[in-house]
Parts: structure tokens; sequence; C-alpha cells
């Protein structure tokens, strides 16, 4: 049974990682980017084109996802989503479907519709006991890396100056422009570093979640479902919602693997039904 | 006996609900296809009941602002009834079954439709996602029922009313469909030109306002909300009958982006939206599958951001003025007083702004 | 005389902060009835919370001695109790005949019929045009909402809330944002009204609320500070102080 909340703790740190952009966006712009697992997935694949074919280590295609990504994400936000920040939510609904179809249709082009497998080192793969409990190296590694990083995200949000004019810009876009604080810009490299994030954690989560084509669309719900449920006003709220979604999906399939997947389809409905802005936001003032 | 002016007021109101020339000319071309494009009746059947599925979100969407990503969840329930009433000889008669089948998607709109009453736009398209997930995935664990990934086998649909045979040509399938479309589409014109289609477009507009002046804006959201889910059932009733065959994919969310396109396209709010999208993407998929039919998920999602980036208010603005020229036109041929057409509202806009969000 | 609306220890904390402390209003039939106090005090709050917008923390609302507190923002509207809003809460894209005809048929429990068309019941559109006319509104019925000017839509306000038939009205800043050339008629509009309505006005200009008013509720930081005859109010120093001290610190 431990072994089951290892897992689904690892998978929820991932997820965490993947949907915390998203959450960013939505708490700091009032977005709705249901494309942002395409940038995810270009992660995924950039990592595998690096470490499968041109032969890099697989500790740094795991960075250079993350910076390419977050470069593609700042191109598509300065060039496309920066038409469509003013118009209405079904308008930004509609044009990230719009994305990700082309997204995945083109990946689909380029690299072929099969399930493709990042070439991890032999160190990380398998698994080792620690007080009877299993422990997958692979998965060991996603929750230190996640960790790390949820860590560093906390560090730069409350202890830099980037951190509180985000923190202002979230809780109030209009009075932080009031005060001088550039809030596109700051939105800008907020969007791609959260796509970087998604990237990152795309090539991570590559080997445990699968990577083909059609990853954006399968793993939508999921994201959404972190960002429902953790609200959108912390990073706080996203983390505890991500590894309660994790824990609950891993042991769900375990235990009752017919309705497996229903557990949290329904803890998001019931969460929406009971508070609308999420488990765990504040009282919004939106 | 009413005074001049109240007799005045009320003409010209009725005058608004008189069908436009246009409508006529819609109606009258789809009836002349029924003779004239023979060769072409599979690809009208798919359109007929494709426009009877958008205007179903028309219905939510249009006239009374709810966004849905989950209308699939209706569509595909309809489905499914139909296809297993038609294989276990529960109901046989096809309009029959499509009846039912309608019933039961109706009765699980009733039973979703708490869902969409509160929340933000965010929420609802989380929720109506989220239902539609949980049906795909009831589906997806009860192959016994279902038939799962294959798909529901082994349906075969009776004659239409009892002496008309589906045929290979899609001829009965066509003129069965069109003729559903048709009567659904009278009651949905009936009902949105009534007090309770007023006040739907009021709870869209301006939810608080409209409380404030008395409406129960929960009752007629559910209210609408339910036939849209009928409207949705019976279209997916269709598909099922007309091709003998359910499977997973009528409850995806491909389904429901889809739909969301095809309405997008023909404009809402104003009910002809969902026939005239649906004739466009089909016409727009047939086409673009000829060229790339692997990839055609790419040009849909084309279709999709460059309608958002010019507008869909300068779209259907286009097409409000394509409609005002005909109309000018048609209005120099009877010289008598034909009203300006009824104007219809701006493409389903979202419904923030109310509390003054503004954005 | 029994009160048509009364307010019982009305409570509304936002967080910490408590938006209305501890309000016990008491309107009598047929009462003109002025609220006033600085920004900030709370008197729309006071009128979210008797309309049903917002839901109190605590304390109790009767409407003509039955207790609505639990009651939604429509029932109470069918109860008898209508406001009009400080900024315009108009449906832009109907027409004014429309909109007075939606609340008029709703009153009369025709608003939820779907088989009928709209323009069929001669009941509701004597009693729309009848409206229109009274508020000078009967040249623009056919127009869009949104393209009418904004005095206006202010007299479409004030219609919308009459069509309902009302016991009691709630007029939030009524004249607010009217330009000056256009403020005359809503004052003449307020001032005709039926005198068997009971009507609470929210106003800052002084000249309207002491014209108006037979008594006046001063509201200070969520609680009631003054309640009194209108000579009383304006012959009270502290009034004067809160106002101007609020100014002093702004």
């Amino acid at each position: 049974m431990l072994t089951i909340l290892f897992d689904g703790i690892a998978y929820g740190m991932l997820l965490f990682v993947l949907a915390c952009g998203l959450s960013v966006t939505l708490g700091l712009m009032n977005f709705v980017n249901l494309a942002h697992g395409a940038f995810a997935m270009a992660g995924g694949y950039i990592t595998l084109v690096l470490v499968n074919r041109a032969g890099l280590p697989f500790f740094a295609g795991l960075p250079v996802a993350f910076v390419v990504t977050a470069l593609i994400g700042a191109l598509f936000e300065r060039t496309l989503y920066v038409h469509v920040y003013a118009k209405s939510h079904l308008d930004q609904v509609l044009f990230t479907i719009g994305l990700v179809f082309m997204s995945v249709a083109a990946v689909d082009y380029v690299m072929g519709s099969q399930q493709v497998f990042i070439q991890v080192p032999s160190a990380l793969q398998g698994r080792f006991e620690l007080f009877g409990v299993g422990i997958g190296r692979y998965r060991l590694l996603i929750i230190v890396t996640c960790g790390l990083l949820t860590v560093g995200l906390q560090l730069i949000l409350s202890g830099t100056r980037f951190g509180s004019r985000l923190r202002a810009s979230v809780d109030d876009a209009r009075v932080a422009r009031g005060l001088g604080i550039n809030v596109n810009g700051v939105f800008a490299l907020t969007f791609a570093f959260g796509s970087g994030l998604a990237g990152l954690g795309g090539a991570l989560g590559a080997e445990i979640l699968g990577l083909d084509p059609t990853f954006p669309l399968k793993y939508l719900v999921y994201f959404l479902i972190v960002v429902t449920v953790g609200g959108t006003s912390s990073i706080t709220g996203p983390f505890l919602a991500s590894l309660l979604i994790g824990i609950a999906d891993v042991a769900g399939k375990y235990y009752v693997p017919k309705f497996g997947a229903f557990v949290i389809y329904t803890i998001m409905i019931v969460v929406l039904l009971l508070r609308p802005q999420g488990l765990f936001a504040r009282a919004a003032g939106r | 006996m009413p005074s001049p002016v109240v007799a005045e007021v009320a003409r010209r109101l009725a005058r608004r609900a008189r069908w436009q020339p246009l409508e006529y000319l819609f109606w009258l071309a789809a009836l002349a296809s029924v003779f004239l494009l023979r060769d072409r009746h599979l690809i009208l059947t798919e359109i007929a009941w494709l426009g009877l599925f958008a205007l179903s979100l028309d219905l939510i969407l249009g006239y009374a602002g709810v966004i849905s990503l989950g209308h699939a969840a209706f569509f595909g329930f309809g489905s499914y009834a139909a296809a297993l009433l038609a294989k276990y000889g529960i109901v046989n008669e096809p309009v029959l079954a499509l009846v039912v089948s309608g019933l039961a998607a109706a009765v699980l709109g009733f039973a979703t439709s708490f869902l969409v009453l509160r929340g933000s736009d965010l929420t609802r398209l989380m929720v109506t996602l989220g239902v539609a997930l949980i049906m795909r995935e009831v589906a997806n664990q009860i192959p016994d029922v279902t038939g799962g990934a294959d798909g529901l086998q082994g349906v075969v649909i009776a004659p239409v009313l009892g002496l008309f045979p589906f045929d290979i040509f899609g001829h009965v399938s066509y003129v069965y469909c069109l003729a559903v479309l048709f009567v659904l589409f009278l009651l949905a014109r009936r009902i949105v030109y009534s007090p309770f289609g007023l006040s739907l477009r009021a709870v869209k507009g301006n939810p608080l306002r409209a409380a404030s002046v008395g409406i129960s804006v929960n009752a007629r959201l559910v209210a609408v909300y339910t036939l849209a889910a009928f409207y949705a059932g019976v279209a997916g009733g269709l598909l099922a009958q007309t091709t003998a065959f359910v499977s997973l994919d009528v409850l995806s969310f491909e389904r429901s982006a889809d739909l969301l396109l095809v309405l997008i396209i023909g404009g809402t709010g104003y009910l002809y939206g969902g026939p005239i999208g649906a004739v466009v993407f089909k016409l727009m998929q047939d086409w673009i599958a000829n060229l790339t039919p692997q990839y055609w998920q790419f040009w849909i999602g084309l279709v999709l951001v460059l309608i958002v980036l010019v507008g869909r208010d300068r779209i259907s603005l286009i097409t409000g003025g394509l409609r005002l020229v005909v109309e000018r036109i048609a209005r120099r041929w009877n010289a008598g007083a034909v009203p300006p057409p009824y104007p219809p509202p701006l493409a389903g806009e979202g419904r923030e702004g109310v509390r003054g969000e503004g954005r | 005389m029994p009160a048509v609306l009364e307010t019982q220890d009305l409570e509304k904390h936002f967080g910490g902060i408590a938006a209305v402390n501890g309000v016990s209003l008491r309107l009598e039939k047929g009462a003109r009835h002025a609220l006033i106090g600085p920004n900030g005090a709370g008197k729309t709050t006071v009128i979210n919370l008797l309309t049903g917008v917002l839901r109190p923390s605590s304390g109790r609302i009767l409407l003509e001695g039955r207790d609505i507190t639990a009651l939604e923002a429509y029932q109470r509207v069918r109860r008898g109790l209508a406001r009009t809003f400080q900024i315009n809460q108009l449906f832009l894209d109907l027409t004014p005949l429309e909109t007075v005809g939606l609340a008029i048929a709703e009153r009369m429990g025709a608003g939820g019929q779907w088989w009928r068309l709209v323009g069929t019941n001669p009941a509701v559109i004597e009693e729309i045009v009848e409206i229109l006319d009274r508020f000078h509104l009967a040249d623009v019925m056919h127009e869009r909402t949104g393209h009418l000017p904004y005095g206006k839509q202010r007299l479409l306000e004030i219609a919308l809330a009459i069509a309902c038939r009302p016991h009691v009205l709630l007029l939030d800043e009524p004249a607010a944002g009217v330009p000056d050339d256009e403020r005359h008629e809503i004052l003449a509009t307020v001032a005709a009204l039926p005198a068997d309505v009971t009507v609470l006005l929210i106003e800052h200009d002084m000249d309207i609320v002491f014209s108006f008013a037979d008594r006046i509720s001063v509201l200070v930081n969520g609680a009631l500070f003054l309640d009194g005859a209108p000579d009383e109010v304006a012959r009270d120093p502290r009034v004067k102080a809160v106002y101007l001290g609020e100014s002093l610190d702004a």
C-alpha cells in the first residue's frame, strides 16, 4: 500500500509541474489555455529527439527541454496569444482547442502516431526496497526533481521582486498596473516559464505517462482538474490538489480498476459544486 | 377593445416572429435537395443530424449563454439508447425509439443541469467536460452492453413507421432526418419567440437583472438545458439509426469540440446557425478529407484559430450583411411591407461583465 | 402602524470586516425613507441584503410581516420588493418594450409560457404601453436599450422596477451618472411615485434627500448612526461631522 502511496505522490508531483503553469496563467490573466498540454508534449518530443537520436545524455536533455519549450511559449505568447486576451472565454476555448488540434496533427505528421519512449539511463531503471516499500528509481527522480522545483518556485514567489510583482498581478491586475507593475511583461515571462515547466514535465513524464501525439488531449482533463480543485490564487493550492489527484487516481485504478477513472472525475464535480473557486483557494475576491 | 397603439405594438411584435423570405428559401432548398441531389443523400443525412445537434447547442449557448464542452454526453447517450432499443427489440419502430432516446437524454440533461447553474464560464466548461468524460468512461467500462471500443454491433433498424425500410443510398435516411430536423426546428422556433425564449435572452444578457425582475433564472436554465439535451439525444439517435452502428467516439471530446466549431461557423442565437454551420462544416470536412485524409484535424484547428482571430462578431456581421442584402432584394420583389429582419444578437458572448469584470 | 419592511439586527461580514453591523430598519407603508451616509458606509450592501443578492451573516428581514430572509432574489420580487441599481443593470440587446414586458409577464405568471408568441397577450402590452408612456420612453420603445442615451436608460431602470408593481421600492442613487439636463425628469418621476408604494432611497444629493424624504437613516461604517425626521437629522451636528470627517481623511 505504501508503494501505491509513493507512486501516487510521484504521479501527483509530476502533475503539479505540468499543471502549475496553467494555474498561474488562469489566475493571472483569466485566460483559459487548453493548449497547455501541447507544450508538455513538445518538451517530451524535443528530449526524445535529443536523447535518442542526437545522443545527448538524459540529464542534459531535461533542462534543454525546459529552455526550448519556454522559448516556444514566449514566441507563441507574443505572436498568437496576445491577440486573444481581451476576448471572451468561449473565444479563448475555441482558439486554444484549435491550437491543440493543430499541434496534435503536426506532431503526428512529423513524428508518427505510435507511442515513443525516451532512453532512460540504466541507473534510473528498476526499483529497490526501503523499509519494505518498493521505490521505483525513476519515480524517485521525479519526486526529487519536482520537489526541488516546487521549493524553488515558492522561493521565487515569496523571495524575489518578480515574485511579489507576480503575486500582486494575480491578486488584482488593475491595481497592479496602477502601481506601475508591467503586468503584460510579468505575464509574458510567467507564460514562458510555465510552458517551460510543462515541457520539462513532459520530458520527465514520458516514461510514466506515455508519449504520443494525443498527449495534450489525453491529459487535458487532469490539468484542468488540478486547476479547478486547487484554485488559481496560490502555488500551494494546485500542489496539494495535484497530490490528491495523483494519489486518488493511482489508488483508484489499483483498488477498483473498473471505476478508477471515475474517482477523479467525481472528485472534480463534487469540488466544483461545493466550492466553485477550488478547494484550496482563498474566498475569491473575483 | 385594445387601443390603436396597443394593436400597433402587438402587430409589430407579431411581425417579428413571422417567417422571413430567407427562411422559406432555406427549407425549400432543403426540400429540393431531396429530389435534385439524390446521389448526395448520404452526406446530406449527416448534415441533417449534425444540424440538429448544433441547434441543440445553440439553445443553451446562443440563447441562454451556457458554455458547454461536453454536449456530446447527451448526443452519445441518445445514440446508444436508440441503438440498444433496436438491437434488443425493446422498441422496434424507429420514430418511437427516437422519441424514447430523446427522452432518455433529457432525463440525463435534467439530472446534470444543476451542475451548470452556478459558477463561472470556466466552471461550466469543466463540469460539462467532466460529465461527458464520465459518460464515455461508463460506456468504455461496460463493453457487454455498449460494445466498448469496438462499438455496438448487430444493430438492425426496422422500417420507419413500418413502411419505409432504410436503404444503402440514404434516401429514406435523409428524408427521415430532414423531417425530424424540420419538426424539431418548428418547435424550437416557437419556443424562442415565446415569452420563455425572451426570458432566456434576458438571463443570458444580465442574469442579475433577470432575477431582479422576478425571473427564476435557475428554473429557466434547467428547462432549456433539458430541452437541449432532448434535441441532442434525438440527433444522436438519428446517427445510430441511419448508420446502424454506435461507438465510443459519439461521447468523445472531439465530438463536443467539433460541435462548437459547427455552431460558431454558422453563428449563434438565430437558430439557423446550427443547420448552416453543419452544411459548411461537412462540405469543408469532405473537401479537406479528400486532400489530406489523415491530418484533417490540423485544418479544423486552423479554421478555429482563424475564426477567433478574425473575430466571430465580424463573421456574423458578414453573414448578417449577406442576409440584409438578400432581404432587400426580396423586398423589392414584393412591394408589400416586409419588416426589417429580426437582428440576431452578437454571436454567443460569454457571460462575464455582469458584475463589472469587464473582460 | 405595522411595518411594511423591517430588518432585525441585520449583519454582513466579509472575512473580518463587518460591512453591515446590526442594522435595524423599519419602514411604514407609504413611507418616503432616505438612507444616507458617506461612501463605503454599506448602503448598497444593505440593499443587496434586502433584495437577496447577498445572504446576511445574521439577522432577519421581514416584508409585510413575513420573514423573507431565506428567500431567493426572484422570490422577493414576486412578494412585492423591487429595486433599481446604482449602475444601470439592463438588457442591452433587448428593447424597452421587451424589457418592461418581461417584468410584467413575469408578474402575471405568464413569463414562462413557451407555446405562445411574444405579443399575443394584449393585457401585457396595454400595461407596457402605459408604463412607457408614463416614463416618456414611448418614442424609443423599439430601440435597442444599448443604443439609448444614459438618461433614458436610467428612466427605463426605474420603469422596470415599477413594472413589477412593488409594494416596496428600493432606489439606489436614481440620479447617479445622469447628465444635468436629464436629471429633472428622473427626479420628477421619483416624486410622482404612487403614494401606496413604500420607497427607500439611497442618495448623496442632500437637496433631493430633504425634498423627498419624510424620514432619514444615516449609515456610517455599516451601522445605523441616526434615524429620524429630516429636520432632526439636518440639525444634528454629528451628521455633518461624519460627512466632513470622512472627506478630511480621504
